[in-house]
């Protein structure tokens, strides 16, 4: 007894995630555009965002990976989705903090190193040929 | 054999000039300061004394400040580094026992701990109690030592080139001496006196920071025994 997808009225639950998500990518590509978002760091976003949108306007699809996954009502399986990429979006900040703390080490210990270099050789030129 | 005191400071404006001018009376060589981005003027402080004084421009940790000491030294091909705290905890005096120990050419880390001989500032209790996990942790995973946490080493160019390279982000002695003796680094000590220290605050205050550091270092030291380099 196969439904058709129009069977399947998306409820009130739906929409509210399918226009959350719709304003989430329209947030993201447009921080994108202007620069203030690197795509590199989108990429999480704009996935969870994909299939989120996926997920909430098929309602088909939603019930049939529900009623494989056991869940008995639908909709929190959108909970579970959104949480696990939430998880991978906070891991992977966790990554790129500590990946740029240690950039922020070694910069700062190379620019102490430089300043010190550039002082004593400030020194020795003007020991060595006082400004007249 | 060309040797560099390298001490690190954060905030000890008040301290630094007369570690310095103590570390004047036991040894002759070079000394370099490593501000780690104080706000007060332990730089200048320093800098008047007629060291030689580096800056971060801003405030990374021990470890960093530590390393950065190390790639110095490493950049002006010295021998041998000796590392103490820029507060009067460690005793200069010792320099010249340190540099003998790494001479025997049996060690390539000469750690100075305040535990061997039982004299001088013996820490609280509390902190005696972390200090001696810390060891039995380092001691399960092949590092046997006395006083993990102390600060006061010396180092053969060997053993700086490594933690120029790899040291630990932090609180780091745990840590480097797990690191060090997973690369094949000889670890020995000699007993110390410590002092409390007199002005300035120690990096490690509070319960709760003391309880971050233990829990910290411990997951730090585990996994310092697996890491992939």
């Amino acid at each position: 007894m196969s439904r058709q997808p129009g069977s399947y009225p998306l409820t009130i639950i739906h929409w509210f995630v399918v226009i959350f998500v719709l304003l989430l990518l329209v947030f993201v590509v447009e921080a994108i555009r202007r620069g203030r978002l690197k795509e590199r760091y989108a990429l999480l976003w704009l996935g969870a965002a994909g299939v989120m949108l996926l997920l909430a306007a098929w309602r088909s699809l939603l019930d049939r990976i529900a009623v494989f996954l056991g869940v008995l009502y639908g909709p929190s399986l959108l909970f579970l989705v959104a949480l696990l990429f939430l998880f991978a979006i906070l891991l992977h900040f966790s990554l790129v903090i500590s990946e740029h703390r240690d950039k922020t080490r070694r910069l700062t210990q190379h620019l102490a190193l430089l300043a010190y270099e550039v002082e004593r050789l400030r020194e020795e030129i003007l020991r060595s040929a006082p400004p007249t | 054999m060309r040797t560099l005191i390298i001490i690190p400071a954060y905030n000890e404006a008040p301290n630094i000039a007369a570690v310095v001018a103590d570390i004047r009376t036991a040894f002759t060589g070079d000394v370099l300061v490593i501000d780690d981005g104080s706000d007060d003027a332990t730089a200048a402080e320093a800098r008047r004394t007629g060291t030689q004084v580096l800056r971060h421009s801003c405030n990374l940790g021990i470890g960093a400040t530590v390393q950065t000491g190390f790639l110095y030294a490493v950049a002006r091909d010295y021998d041998v580094v000796v590392r103490l705290d820029g507060d009067g905890q460690h005793d200069p005096a010792y320099i010249p026992k340190f540099l003998e120990t790494l001479s025997a050419g049996t060690a390539d880390i000469v750690v100075g701990s305040r535990f061997l001989g039982r004299k001088g500032y013996q820490s609280t209790f509390v902190r005696r109690i972390g200090i001696l996990i810390l060891g039995m942790l380092s001691a399960a995973v092949g590092t046997r030592v006395t006083d993990p946490t102390s600060g006061y080493w010396a180092l053969t160019r060997r053993a700086v080139e490594l933690l120029a390279r790899f040291q630990p982000d932090d609180y780091p002695e745990t840590q480097a001496l797990v690191l060090a003796t997973r690369a094949g680094l000889r670890i020995t000590e000699i007993p110390v006196l410590m002092y409390a220290r007199t002005t300035g605050r120690s990096s490690i205050s509070g319960a709760l920071h003391a309880g971050f550091y233990m829990v910290k270092v411990i997951l730090a030291v585990l996994i310092e025994r697996i890491r992939s380099r």
